[in-house]
């Protein structure tokens, strides 16, 4: 996919994906019945709120069969409670179900991925004798050998050879990628296939706790432990339950005092309507939607927990290439000395550069192509001898007989001249900070002592990537850019980009000593790494992505995984973490308001009987006492599931400053929370009353 | 309009006078440092309780320092007043008191609540009412002081909570002492007796031998506002004349009864550094207290129902008042001394309209509405919390709260501490309601004597310790189940937010951006309003409605 693009739709890319596929009828049929199976008050306590609420319709369950039998006349009113309390706790169940069901499809293409193939284990590498085991029996450290056709049992580490693997099973990418031994490409995953050529293969990962099996246990929520969060906010949800629990309790010896005796269903009723039951139901559901949509833009956190201080992160470290800039530089001029033809110095830096296929070598070659018609030429007749690139000399080019050719960076050539009684001219050493300046980087071509010029090797940045940074600065989060470029160079860019900061020449060390420090002033810091240098980074920051196309320790070392490779995606974790809090927030705001209404509806229907002037708070006009406190009941039921959508995809969200979220989430939830059930419970009311029910 | 001179004025001078009270607050309690004379008063304090008092203390040595002086307080109470008999300064020969009666005193007064199911002129001799109530109703307000500087300290990120010694006895030389003696003096211009003679022996106009109680009177008023005590000299309390004499009087000791909750809000903002979150809790509580003053005046000014049929000339609810303040000054000081946990009356409020009944025990079902001195604020740190927890997750976070991560162990104190005072209340209420213990003491029937029995327990819980009066409340049941209401009701709220400022300090604090969910908007006074009015007042609804609203609409 273009990068660019790829930009652009990273923040909606979780929201829209979904939006076609948010219920299916093979999810819901499954989910009605699971979400009867779990009414098992096992499952139940995990849950507070839902656990009273239960509790409560089995109460009213048990007086209903008792009304029936003594033939009493309250048995259709409190038939009619016991049902809707009962489908009230279905209706929490059956929000979890569903949010599941849309996990477990994912599971289960991912488990036909993880077949127990028989793997070839090496017995001598040298001889390349091999025998059959099955991968499940293969232990770390074993070496195995997978040819061309074959999948890959387990992940690994790439120890010889270069193949061409099909990695779709996982990434749903269907372009082959390329895993070589050393280097950053050596990692394969379990459950991928080899399309061309052979790999030996390090086992790295123990039985059962491959990246294929912690991928499933996780999207299927097998391993959803709870957050933080989660866990703080369950505490209040049953801080909650206990006050209301004591104002109903304590209710009815009060209602004695006026000689009104309230029935047990409508006092349950009532325990059920204030406790927050709409939150308790689809808490969990919130919390394994957030999972999904993270793993449906192709990110697999390791921990529910990574997800959730996804939110709280507030400076985001990213890399300059290929996420800042697009990946590779090019040459955009060439800037000669004085009393050297441009033309010249564009012959020579394309004579260096014939065999360097790395990007910037190629674009110079084609630089001096459109600009000169300078072609490309065979070389061998010249007896022409490359030099290669290395990280000693910091230097490549050409050895023409005598006339040695070389470029590279300004130290580097400054030596080579020295060595040879030139000296650098001051017109390049302007040119060079000239080019630094401007966020390029140069580099100095000289002939034996004589330095030609330099060449202006130019970073793009992508496009939109400021706009992006200048939203992610509203929403309180610095971005710092990490290069290894020098701070000339990368204050430029770092400028051009609108990153808060940026981090030049930078080495691992420097890095991990960058990110400790955040830490240690309260930041939370995210990061994307792929390279093995990376994993000590990966390892400190709070949230890190390592790219799928990473080594083994990155991956290892990452609390998620980019199935893309693609380290603009840490915005969209974030988003995705903030949403998963924001949606807890909202609906535990729309609960509690909720209260106000229903206490409307039910207090005054409770004691009309005795105290008839109460008449005048029955606000909502509702028929009947009965037909008030059914329409409560019936209301707070059905409002779970008109809000699964919103659990599952989430409130939403822009990159906006705090202040902004909060009051629009308060008009929505809060003051939504405060009227919607007036207006819901009388309406029901009204329909109870037509149908001819009360 | 007269009518409502009082309250405008009282509110206004209050409020501008907290600001500089507030500053010399923290010059009393957090001196940043010390002049000649401030240093005298610690060395003086340095020599008096040794050198324990002067090292700094973390919050649980606080809290253990701040019980065991509570204890200590209550133990010599209870044995003076089980002892009055043998004490000096006992002219008229007062005897001992039942020893749940001591109970529940001594209790009341520790806690500063000053719930008192006695009548002072008739129970108590002079010794006990200065040595054993007058000097407690010092040092519990200055407990109180010394709670919310520790609390403010933990906020302000320090680890070290002060000394609890050290800050009571700060509390009560620096603060409360000048500002009794300065109340006192202008209490005794308009008039109020301080004396040590015994009572007054008058010969009537029919000829018969009057005897008229009087004593150090402007001293216990003085302090028993300042403290939010509320207990007073005489059974009447404020409503006595020799209590409450003048217009001015009451005005002063109607700005008393506030003042020095107020100026602890800026004490807060100022030790904390966030004047604007300090100007946030002050608006918003503020804003209820005028609010609810003004429901008060409006509903007062409605003649009782028993007079609204007859063809008299009234045009405002004079029952149980004092003429001499009328009906809007009463129902000023009704909010004022409900909402911070004073319990002084000017009027009975047994006889307030029903519907303004429910002002004041509405006020103690919040009790942050300034609030007690020091733990007005503290109880408001609570919703401040759970404001904090509720909108904060809506800004995509986890809660943050003055730059520290709020999280499940400190919601888990916040909830206990929440759910202590509804606990007290409605458990209280539905115990007596339901038994003999608390219909045979009420005066009325029906929701009348609901409310009498829910106000008992309301103003226990808030350790308000006004009573709704008309409940015959000095039973063994009431002493002992009131008694332990005060107990729970004054110590876990302030222990609990101790603890969990305790958590908070130790946190590493998160550097604020634009991401941060900000505690000093006006956007936050609104979530903070609607937590206290939907955590703290959704609970009571039932019990508002059964009982003043139903005696309202009862016709």
């Amino acid at each position: 996919m273009n990068q660019q693009t790829r930009i652009g739709s990273d923040l909606q890319h979780a929201a829209t994906s979904q939006r076609s596929s948010l219920f299916t009828a093979q999810m819901l049929a499954p989910s009605l019945w699971q979400a009867v199976r779990m009414l098992s008050p096992r499952t139940m306590a995990r849950n507070p709120v839902m656990f009273v609420s239960e509790l409560g319709a089995g109460l009213t369950s048990l007086v209903t069969v008792a009304a029936i039998i003594s033939g009493s006349a309250d048995k259709f009113y409190f038939f009619t409670i016991s049902v809707w309390l009962w489908l009230t706790v279905w209706f929490g169940n059956f929000a979890e179900a569903v949010a599941e069901a849309r996990g477990r499809a994912q599971a289960n293409s991912l488990r036909s991925a993880r077949k127990d193939v028989t793997a070839h284990r090496m017995v001598d590498r040298e001889q390349r004798t091999t025998e059959d085991v099955l991968a499940s029996l293969l232990r770390q450290g074993d070496e195995i050998l997978v040819s061309a056709g074959e999948p890959i049992p387990t992940d690994g580490e790439v120890i010889e050879g270069v193949a061409s693997v099909d990695e779709s099973a996982i990434t749903g990418e269907s372009a082959p990628v390329i895993r070589e031994s050393g280097g950053d490409r050596s990692a394969v995953t379990g459950g991928t296939r080899v399309l061309s050529d052979f790999l030996v293969i390090r086992v790295t990962a123990k039985p059962g706790e491959s990246f294929l099996d912690r991928m499933i246990a996780m999207v299927e929520g097998a391993e959803r432990g709870k957050t933080p969060n989660e866990i703080a906010l369950t505490i209040v949800l049953a801080g909650f339950t206990l006050v209301f629990l004591m104002v109903c309790t304590t209710l009815y010896p009060i209602a004695r005092y006026f000689d009104v005796t309230i029935d047990v269903p409508t006092l349950i009723a009532l325990l059920v309507c204030l406790i927050p039951t709409t939150i308790g139901a689809l808490l969990p559901a919130i919390g394994i939607a957030g999972m999904a949509r993270l793993s449906q833009s192709n990110v697999m956190a390791m921990s529910g927990r990574a997800v959730e201080a996804a939110g709280d992160v507030d400076i985001l470290l990213l890399d300059k290439t290929g996420t800042i800039t697009l990946g590779n530089r090019q040459a955009s001029e060439f800037r000669a000395a004085e009393g050297v033809e441009e033309r010249e110095l564009a012959d020579r830096a394309q004579l260096s550069s014939l065999t360097d296929e790395t990007a910037e070598g190629r674009s110079i070659v084609v630089l001096a192509k459109t600009r000169f018609n300078i072609r490309g030429r065979e070389m061998e007749h010249a007896h022409a001898e490359f030099v290669p690139f290395s990280a000693r000399t910091r230097m490549s080019g050409v050895n023409l007989g005598d006339r040695q050719i070389r470029k590279g960076s300004v130290d580097a050539i400054s030596q080579f001249v020295s060595q040879q009684g030139g000296t650098l001219p001051q017109c390049v050493r302007n040119d060079v900070d000239a080019i630094s300046r401007a966020g390029g980087t140069p580099l100095v071509v000289a002939e034996n002592s004589r330095v030609l010029g330099a060449i202006f090797l130019k970073d793009i940045v992508k496009g939109g990537i400021k706009e992006r940074f200048g939203e992610l600065r509203q929403m309180g989060i610095r971005t710092v850019m990490i290069t290894g470029d020098n701070p000339k160079t990368a204050a430029a860019i770092a400028a051009e980009a609108g990153v808060d900061d940026f981090l030049a020449e930078a080495t691992p060390e420097a890095k991990l000593a960058l990110i400790r420090q955040y830490q240690h002033e309260g930041h939370l810091v995210a990061m994307t790494g792929d390279g093995t240098n990376d994993a000590p980074a990966l390892a400190q920051a709070d949230v890190a992505v390592a790219m799928n196309t990473g080594t083994q320790a990155a991956r290892e070392a990452g609390n998620m995984v980019d199935l893309d490779s693609n380290p603009t995606k840490l915005i969209s974790v974030v988003s995705i973490g903030k949403q998963m809090l924001m949606t807890r927030g909202a609906l535990t705001t729309f609960s509690v308001a909720n209260d106000v209404a229903k206490y409307f509806a039910i207090i005054p229907a409770i004691f009309m009987a005795a105290l008839p002037q109460l008449a005048v708070l029955n606000l909502m006009n509702l028929a009947t006492p009965r037909s008030a406190i059914l329409s409560a009941v019936i209301f707070n039921a059905i409002v779970i599931p008109c809000l699964i959508p919103v659990a599952i995809r989430g409130v939403k969200y822009q990159p906006v400053g705090a202040d902004s979220l909060l009051r629009q989430n308060l008009l929505v939830y809060g003051l939504g929370g405060l009227v919607v059930p007036f207006a819901g419970i009388r309406l029901i009311d009204l329909a109870l009353v037509t149908l001819g029910f009360v | 309009m007269s009518e409502y001179f009082l309250p405008v004025f009282v509110v206004i001078v209050t409020v501008g006078l907290s600001w500089p009270l507030g500053r010399y607050l923290v010059y009393a309690m957090d001196p940043v440092s010390c002049g000649p004379i401030r240093s005298r008063y610690e060395s003086a304090c340095a020599a008096f309780l040794g050198h324990a008092a002067k090292t700094g203390q973390s919050w649980q040595q606080y809290c253990r320092s701040m019980l065991t002086f509570n204890i200590l307080m209550f133990v010599v109470l209870y044995a003076i007043l089980l002892t009055q008999q043998w004490h000096p300064l006992n002219p008229d020969g007062k005897t001992s008191l039942e020893p749940s009666l001591a109970f529940c005193t001594a209790v009341s007064f520790t806690t500063n609540t000053n719930l008192q199911h006695y009548s002072g002129e008739v129970s108590m001799s002079y010794f006990s009412q200065l040595f054993g109530l007058m000097w407690l109703q010092f040092v519990s307000a200055a407990t109180g002081i010394a709670a919310a500087t520790a609390l403010s300290r933990g906020l302000a990120g320090r680890t070290d909570f002060g000394n609890c010694f050290q800050d009571i006895w700060r509390a009560t030389g620096l603060i409360l002492l000048p500002l009794s003696i300065i109340t006192a003096c202008l209490l005794v211009l308009c008039g109020v007796p301080m004396t040590m003679e015994g009572a007054a022996v008058a010969t009537t106009l029919e000829g018969d031998a009057q005897t008229i109680a009087r004593g150090p009177v402007a001293a216990f008023v003085a302090i028993k506002q300042a403290g939010t005590n509320g207990g007073g000299y005489f059974g009447p309390n404020s409503a006595h004349p020799f209590e409450n004499p003048t217009f001015w009087s009451n005005v002063l000791e109607t700005m008393a009864i506030l003042q020095l909750s107020m100026a602890t809000v800026w004490m807060f903002g100022r030790i904390t550094g966030r004047m604007k979150h300090a100007a946030v809790i002050f608006g918003v509580m503020l804003l209820l207290y005028v609010s609810s003053v003004g429901i008060g005046c409006v509903l007062e000014s409605a003649p009782t129902r028993s007079l609204a049929s007859l063809p008299v000339a009234s045009s405002m609810n004079l029952e149980g008042k004092e003429l001499r303040f009328g009906s809007a000054a009463a129902a000023t000081w009704a909010v004022s001394t409900t909402s911070t946990s004073n319990g002084s009356v000017n009027a009975m409020h047994d006889s307030l309209n029903p519907l303004t009944g429910l002002v004041p025990l509405s006020a103690m079902w919040l009790n942050v509405i300034f609030g007690g001195v020091g733990v007005g604020l503290i109880n408001m740190f609570l919703f401040v919390i759970t404001g904090v927890f509720l909108a904060g997750m809506m800004v995509g976070r986890t809660p943050e709260y003055l730059t520290r991560k709020v999280e499940a162990k400190e919601m888990k104190l916040v909830l206990i501490a929440l759910l202590v005072h509804p606990a007290l209340i409605l458990g209280g209420t539905a115990l007596f309601a339901s038994t003999s213990w608390g219909a045979s003491a009420t005066q009325d029937p029906g929701s009348h004597g609901f409310s009498e029995i829910l106000y008992e327990f309301s103003s226990a819980a808030a350790n308000n310790g006004s009573g709704f009066e008309g409940l015959g409340d000095n039973t063994v049941p009431w002493n002992i189940a009131t008694g332990l209401v005060m107990l729970l009701g004054r110590f876990v709220p302030m222990i609990a937010p101790l603890a969990i400022v305790g958590k908070l300090a130790a946190k590493r604090a998160t550097p604020e951006t634009a991401g941060t969910f900000r505690t000093d908007t006006g956007l936050f006074g609104i979530v903070l309003i609607g937590t206290v009015l939907i955590i703290g007042a959704l609970q009571f609804l039932p019990m508002a409605v059964l009982g003043p609203v139903a005696e309202q609409l009862g016709g």
